[in-house]
């Protein structure tokens, strides 16, 4: 499964062209995870993260197995291939 | 006809050209600097560089509400609360300084206070609330000098804080708090937390009434559970079902009517019904209610094309009006008009929200939701978002005031730093 939804944010990656292409939801997050790395906070920077983790946390946060204060009640209202999308999407962009 | 022929070739290669720079540097204008169009237009300028986008904002600096609830009680500076627009320009947007007064849906223009008339393809219009007066009979605009709301930040919170920290020890302060909708929904409760904490440890024998016109509020059995906790004896909430709805006020002997009693108080603070911006309304894309109807995917106006609307102005369903919602809404509505303005189609979105409150200063609680389309409304994703849990240990509370203050800092840096 883990294989599975890595090779699937691999191919989405290769689709997104545009900044204005984002996946659904994945704009939502630079509200509390900064696009700067240089921001003071305790929430980590997604920017040029290896997408097969950010799935791998987000499935954790979904099932429970990761505790969260908040990320399990966001991570519940995307599916594997909107997640792997999303993580993709973040992979792909450059760490500032 | 001679002169055609004569300039025949170059103005087909012009006209050629135009049509180019007419494709790829449209013009945006957006309307209101706040949460939502400061996002818009900086987010605009990053899907495609090449656009022309005009901020119209008619203050220099800006300042957040978010944690002004706060500065009410002397925990942070208003000062902390301020925002300016450099790093928007920085971005290449001409920032105008002034107010918009006007807006021509047909002819497709903004006109400015100064009288400049800003032509669009595209219009974004963020301006957030205006304060419905006398919706709540007595109060005006005079009456809020008395009575203040403190739900635009700046002098109307510094009013307050001063009237709290002039009162005696053993006041009485008075919250009325608005029927649905309004901006910032648990903000009232929030609001009478950090009031109670001030007066706990400020001014232990005063106490504190909520008059709700409302039975039921966001994240209540968190507030509710803590108060209980925390307050006890100190913050009493009246719901509408036990005559808390306040039908009037009478600013000059600071008294609040409901269907049972005249409270007096020593501090009175009116939390009034509210609507879209009046420029909404001038650009008539508002309705009966006094919002906006806007399309969940472009945040396109129901009622004008070409006028798109985001944060508190517009209704779209369940996302609540917040600046986070705000934030997120501007960043779609920016990535569906670069979107438009190629001839594609935008995709739907599934925007998320989030509120931090604090109920102490080390006690923080939280809503969230996913939002997607369903009907042509964002509903809540089922299964998702929710409420901090009600048994959490006082080091997850204390974690997630940490969290509010951070949500705090980067949403701000990424709007105006
Ligand atoms: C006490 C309090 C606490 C809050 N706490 C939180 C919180 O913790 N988290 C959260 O997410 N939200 C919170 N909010 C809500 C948040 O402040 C609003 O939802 C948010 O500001 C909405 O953003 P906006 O851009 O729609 O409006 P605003 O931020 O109000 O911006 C509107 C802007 O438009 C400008 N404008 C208006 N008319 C015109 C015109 N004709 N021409 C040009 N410009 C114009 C105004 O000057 C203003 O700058 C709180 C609100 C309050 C009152
Ligand atoms: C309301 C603020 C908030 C939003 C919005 C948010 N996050 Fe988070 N995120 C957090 C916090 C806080 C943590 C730390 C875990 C916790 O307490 O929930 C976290 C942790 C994470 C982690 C683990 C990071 C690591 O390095 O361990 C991932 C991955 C993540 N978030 C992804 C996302 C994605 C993807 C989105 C958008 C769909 C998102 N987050 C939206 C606040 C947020």
């Amino acid at each position: 499964m883990r294989a599975f939804l890595a090779a699937l944010a691999l191919s989405v990656a290769a689709q997104v062209a545009h900044a204005a292409d984002m996946p659904a939801g994945a704009s939502s997050c630079s509200g509390c995870h900064a696009e700067s790395a240089q921001a003071q906070s305790p929430v980590p920077p997604l920017a040029g993260r290896d997408p097969a983790k950010l799935v791998a946390a987000m499935r954790a946060f979904r099932s429970g197995e990761r505790p969260a204060t908040v990320m399990d009640r966001i991570a519940k209202g995307y599916s594997d291939e909107e997640t792997a999308a999303i993580a993709a999407w973040f992979g792909a962009q450059a760490r500032r | 006809m001679q002169r055609r022929e004569f300039i025949g070739g170059a103005s087909a290669a012009l006209a050629l050209s135009r049509t180019a720079i007419a494709q790829t540097a449209a013009k945006i204008v957006v309307v209101g600097g706040g949460f939502a169009g400061a996002t818009a237009a900086r987010f605009l300028r990053r899907a495609n560089p090449s656009l022309d986008v005009t901020l119209v904002e008619p203050n220099a600096s800006f300042v957040a509400c978010p944690f002004s609830n706060e500065v009410l009680v002397g925990l942070r500076d208003l000062d902390a609360q301020r925002f300016g627009y450099d790093a928007v320009r920085a971005d290449g947007v001409a920032v105008a300084t002034q107010a918009a007064t006007a807006i021509d849906a047909s002819l497709r223009r903004v006109t400015l206070a100064d009288g400049t008339v800003l032509p669009y393809d595209r219009l974004v219009l963020a301006p957030g609330i205006d304060i419905a007066w006398n919706a709540l009979p007595g109060y005006d605009e005079a009456a809020s000098q008395r009575m203040p709301h403190a739900w635009k930040a700046g002098e109307q919170t510094l009013l307050l804080r001063r009237q709290l920290e002039a009162m005696k020890d053993g006041g009485l302060v008075v919250i009325s708090a608005p029927a649905n909708p309004f901006r910032c929904p648990p903000g009232p409760y929030e609001r009478a937390s950090l009031i109670a904490w001030y007066l706990k440890t400020k001014k232990p024998r005063s106490k504190l009434i909520v008059l709700d016109a409302k039975d039921q509020f966001s994240k209540q059995r968190l507030f509710t559970a803590a108060w209980k906790d925390l307050y006890p004896g100190l913050l009493e909430w009246v719901p509408l079902s036990q005559g808390g709805k306040v039908n009037s006020v009478d600013p000059a002997a600071n008294t609040l009517v409901t269907d049972f009693a005249t409270h007096k108080a020593d501090v009175a603070n009116v939390i009034p019904p509210q609507r879209a911006g009046r420029i909404a309304e001038i650009a008539g894309v508002s309705d009966r209610t006094g919002w906006c109807p806007v399309d969940p995917v472009t945040f396109e106006s129901r009622l004008q094309p070409n006028i798109h609307v985001i944060g508190d102005a517009a209704i779209m369903g369940a996302m609540p009006k917040s600046a986070f919602a705000a934030n997120a809404q501007a960043k779609i509505c920016a990535a569906a008009i670069a979107t438009l303005l190629r001839g594609a189609t935008p995709a739907e979105a599934k925007p998320i929200n989030t509120c931090y409150s604090l109920v102490a200063p080390d006690y923080g609680i939280s809503i969230a939701g996913v939002y997607r389309v369903v009907g042509g409304q964002l509903t809540d994703v089922e299964g998702a978002g929710g409420i901090s849990p009600a048994d959490a240990p006082p080091q997850t509370r204390a974690l997630e005031a940490t969290y509010a203050e951070a949500w705090f800092r980067t949403i701000t840096g990424e709007v105006f730093l």
